[in-house]
């Protein structure tokens, strides 16, 4: 029980509520304009999205682009959910959440008992397919309302529910890896062979990675079409996959902190080169191949080496 | 009813996408209408020539797969690079139409050397999911640059197919078919040639099979992989332009639902195997056909990569693939 | 005593070729045991046969009367037998501390929920890992280094790491595959000794295949040579290692 007031968590605590208060100062207050204001949302969404992407790219180690699809699972379970149920807000968001986080989950499971036979390029190529098949096929069901997606969902996320579910995300990812499951997953990128033989089931941990990052995609999801009051399907295309996968992978593949970061940038950037919406694309590729290159090349290591050796030494005892 | 209405204006109206695709609907094999046979037989036909064009793209993910054990997501782009360079080559340098394909085919194998050598050469020794992370960013960039130059407007492309439609029976099969049947099995079997009568063919297998040792063996392994490169980005070069013929425009997408399509294919025939490219695209391209006019035009891109999953599960290896055991 | 290793008439095919071909082996507890073969005679493939990376085409695999055949290479693991590589397979961006603790995964007991939630049992059951953790460690003199990432250490090191974490498992039969290869004569001298310590410490039986034939003389109680695929000979060091078959096998006509 000692540990759970370790000054490590008492700092987390602190800061968890500092960042709340500064946001809900600058939005009430009239601080942040509201461009920026109706970011928040957005900025939280991508954060969900990756580092829940994190949990099967970065940390079980497989590359799936079809994480869009399960948002949109997600997005269109929840909106159904609150608009046939009509229940008041409390019980109706949360129980959405939850009930768009399990169809996604579910989805996430059904998609990783195939792909569990498959790996590296060809896990990548299947989850596209499924991602693209899950669109096509909200596209033509009627009760998602086809290609026109569906409309009077109630507008029930704000920027402090969404907050608290970054938290919760956050929070969970983290335990999840600092644990004996979240390990086991983690071997499984290093080296499946040595993983399994030491006892490691790789079922049911590339499972339970699959099932979860699903699950709070599912989520980002419900945020996202409870905070527009409308869903289609086309917003969940492969490109929307990409963008996610991009911010994983320049916040550094693994890392829960960069993908905090590299979500804010990534979300932000757009309203920073506006009217260069062609350019973001173009900004995504060269990230994602700089990215890669820079990490395979012996800069890194000189960088390492250089860090290590200048770094200043107070820095050590943390608090900015 | 009312959302169904909806629905149908709100796509025409905003989704550029969903647009374009009714061009491959528009069966470019028209028939009279009349009795089943000759439906299906014309589908089948439909199938044969986007099948073949399926087959010439995934004719370069195989080679490069073979050569380089990696996915080349990009390539799929270079079929649009390619029908890009033969257009502006007929319309803005006004040049006569072999010369414009040719330009087309040296502007899509330098690139994919080029692609190679800058992105790709890098990282022979890093895992396979930076790889890939690398391939989706190329792909990604030739799009947005594409996009950027063209803009993303779909252009009209004229078609350079001179011969004439031909009848059958009921049926009308158009010279686009016609050619793009006739190109397809003529690169194949110059490719298959080249792979099994020449000297650089032989060194490509020997690379293919152990990279160490057909460097020991004195064999340049650097030039033959740009060699697969540039030969795959040149096959791609000449789908592109066949499949501008056939669909009659060019836009910066292009090339990347073809391109996952004819992965797709590669798949299916067996990954690293040659005539499975050809194989795999012809059944993938008269699947899609039989799936849009007999099932859901909308469904049958759902449909193919259900089929893609399928053949996953009961057989990884593809067709006419082998399935590789990692050394322990 | 029944034999705690019984392995009949094991053998694979790739393709047409006959990888390990009727091969026979039983292990007693507690025992060393060496298998020895020139290069390609398929030893490392008796390896993965044993521990289910492979499927044998044909044969029975029996551990403590147990059938083992069938079973995938975690389930194998599981019933009693753990493994090194020849080609050291550590989780390499990981510390020392946690290539060890993944492998105790299966000897704690919190479950998913209370990991995320952090209940007591949670930390319990860490401490107790940890504690296990770091006393395997210590056998190997690598307690000091447990924050360091496992791909950093030197080579040594990390064939050491890798037998602690097969330890780590709790195996019956421990398989260790050329475990000194790369060392020096010093360093091998150090590893026979620790390897000695291991079967006693932990009372287990131990099969290594090694190149070095004085640590293989050294230390195994029985020996079996290995010539394509198939058994040559079995016995005692004294006698195998003086079988003129076996001069042949590894010297040529």
């Amino acid at each position: 029980m000692k540990k759970l007031l370790s000054k490590q968590n008492l700092f987390r605590v602190i800061a968890i509520a500092v960042v709340f208060l500064l946001l809900y100062i600058g939005v009430e207050y009239g601080y942040l304009s509201r461009q920026y204001s109706a970011l928040l949302v957005p900025v939280g969404i991508n954060i969900i999205l990756a580092v829940s992407l994190n949990l099967t790219t970065g940390f079980l180690g497989e590359l799936t682009l079809g994480h869009a699809g399960f948002m949109s699972v997600g997005a269109y379970a929840g909106a159904l959910f609150s608009i046939y149920t009509n229940l008041p807000y409390f019980p109706g968001f949360f129980l959405s959440m939850l009930v768009g986080g399990i169809i996604a989950a579910i989805f996430g499971f059904i998609i990783g008992v195939p792909v569990l036979r498959l790996k590296g390029d060809y896990l990548a190529i299947v989850t596209l397919a499924f991602g693209e098949i899950i669109r096509s096929i909200i596209t033509n069901l009627k009760i998602t309302g086809g290609a026109s997606g569906l409309n009077n969902i109630p507008m029930y996320t704000s920027y402090i529910s969404v907050y608290v579910l970054v938290i919760i995300t956050i929070l969970v990812v983290m335990n999840l890896v600092n644990s004996r499951h979240g390990r086991a997953i983690c071997s499984i990128r290093e080296d499946y062979i040595a993983a399994e033989s030491v006892g490691i089931s790789l079922t049911k941990y590339k499972i339970l990675a699959f099932v979860s990052a699903a699950f709070f995609a599912g989520i980002a999801g419900v945020l996202y079409s409870h905070n527009l009051g409308f869903v289609q399907a086309k917003t969940f295309d492969y490109n929307k996959s990409i963008e996610i996968l991009v911010i994983v992978v320049l916040g550094g593949m693994g890392s829960i902190k960069g993908s905090i970061i590299s979500a804010i940038i990534v979300t932000l950037l757009p309203e920073v080169l506006r009217g260069m919406d062609d350019f973001r694309m173009l900004i995504y590729a060269v990230v994602l191949i700089a990215m890669m290159l820079f990490n395979a090349s012996k800069f890194k290591e000189w960088m390492k080496v250089w860090l290590h050796n200048h770094a200043p030494k107070h820095t050590v005892k943390g608090g900015n | 009813m009312q959302i169904k209405k909806q629905s149908k204006g709100y796509m025409k109206f905003y989704n550029r996408k969903a647009v374009v695709k009714d061009h491959f609907t528009t069966a470019f094999c028209v028939i009279k209408e009349r009795g089943e046979t000759m439906k299906f037989l014309a589908q089948i036909i439909n199938g044969l020539s986007l099948g073949s064009i399926y087959a010439l793209i995934a004719l370069g993910y195989t080679m490069v797969y073979g050569i380089a054990k990696m996915i080349n997501f990009a390539h799929g782009d270079i079929i649009m690079v390619g029908a890009y360079a033969v257009y502006l080559s007929l319309t803005v340098a006004h040049l006569p139409v072999p010369v414009a394909i040719l330009v087309g085919i040296a502007t899509c194998s330098i690139l994919g050397v080029l692609i190679e050598k800058i992105a790709y050469k890098p990282l022979r020794n890093a895992p396979s999911l930076a790889v890939l992370i690398t391939a989706i960013g190329v792909s990604y960039f030739l799009q947005s640059a594409g996009l950027i130059l063209f803009g993303s407007q779909a252009k009209a492309f004229q078609s350079i197919v001179k011969l004439k439609a031909v009848h059958i029976g009921d049926i009308t099969v158009s010279g686009e078919i016609i050619v793009t049947i006739v190109v397809t099995i003529l690169s194949m079997i110059a490719l298959t040639l080249f792979i099994h009568k020449t000297k650089a063919g032989s060194a490509m297998l020997a690379v293919s099979e152990d990279k160490g040792a057909a460097q020991l063996m004195g064999i340049n392994v650097n030039g033959t992989i740009s060699m697969v490169f540039a030969i795959g980005s040149g096959l791609a070069a000449i789908a592109g332009v066949l499949y501008a013929c056939t669909y009659g425009f060019i836009d910066p997408y292009m090339g990347s639902m073809a391109g996952i399509k004819a992965f797709v294919a590669a798949v299916l025939g067996g990954i690293g195997s040659v005539p499975g490219a050809m194989i795999g695209g012809i059944l993938l391209g008269v699947i899609e056909s039989l799936a849009k006019a007999y099932i859901s035009t909308q469904l049958a891109d759902a449909i193919v990569f259900g089929v893609l999953i399928l053949m996953l599960i009961i057989k990884p290896a593809g067709i006419l693939g082998v399935a590789r055991k990692e050394k322990v | 005593m029944a034999p705690l290793l019984e392995v009949k008439n094991l053998g694979i095919s790739f393709g047409g070729l006959r990888a390990v071909d009727q091969f026979h082996i039983t292990i007693e507890q507690k025992q060393l045991y060496g298998l020895i073969g020139p290069n390609g005679a398929g030893k490392t493939t008796v390896f993965n046969l044993l521990t289910g990376v492979y499927e044998p085409t044909d044969g029975v695999i029996l551990l403590d009367g147990k059938k083992l055949t069938n079973m995938n290479p975690a389930q194998i693991n599981r019933a009693g037998i753990a493994r090194t590589f020849q080609n050291i397979r550590l989780f390499k961006n990981m510390t020392v501390l946690d290539n060890v603790k993944i492998a105790i995964h299966n000897q704690v007991h919190y479950n998913l929920f209370e990991g995320i939630f952090r209940l007591p049992r949670y930390f319990k059951e860490e401490e107790k890992m940890n504690k296990k953790a770091l006393e395997l460690l210590a056998v190997f003199d690598l307690e000091k280094e447990y924050e360091t990432l496992a791909g950093n250490l030197p080579y040594g090191k990390q064939r050491k790491l890798e037998i602690a974490r097969a330890l780590a498992t709790d195996p019956k039969l421990l398989l260790l595959d050329e475990p000194a290869a790369g060392m020096n004569p010093q360093e091998t001298d150090e590893l026979m000794k620790t390897i000695r310590f291991v079967r006693d410490h932990f009372g287990i039986s131990i099969l290594l295949i090694e190149h070095d034939m004085k640590l293989v003389s050294g230390i195994c109680e029985q020996i079996t040579v290995l010539n394509f695929g198939t058994e040559l000979t079995h016995g005692t060091p004294e006698v195998v290692l003086n079988d003129e078959r076996v001069i042949t096998a590894y010297l040529g006509e």
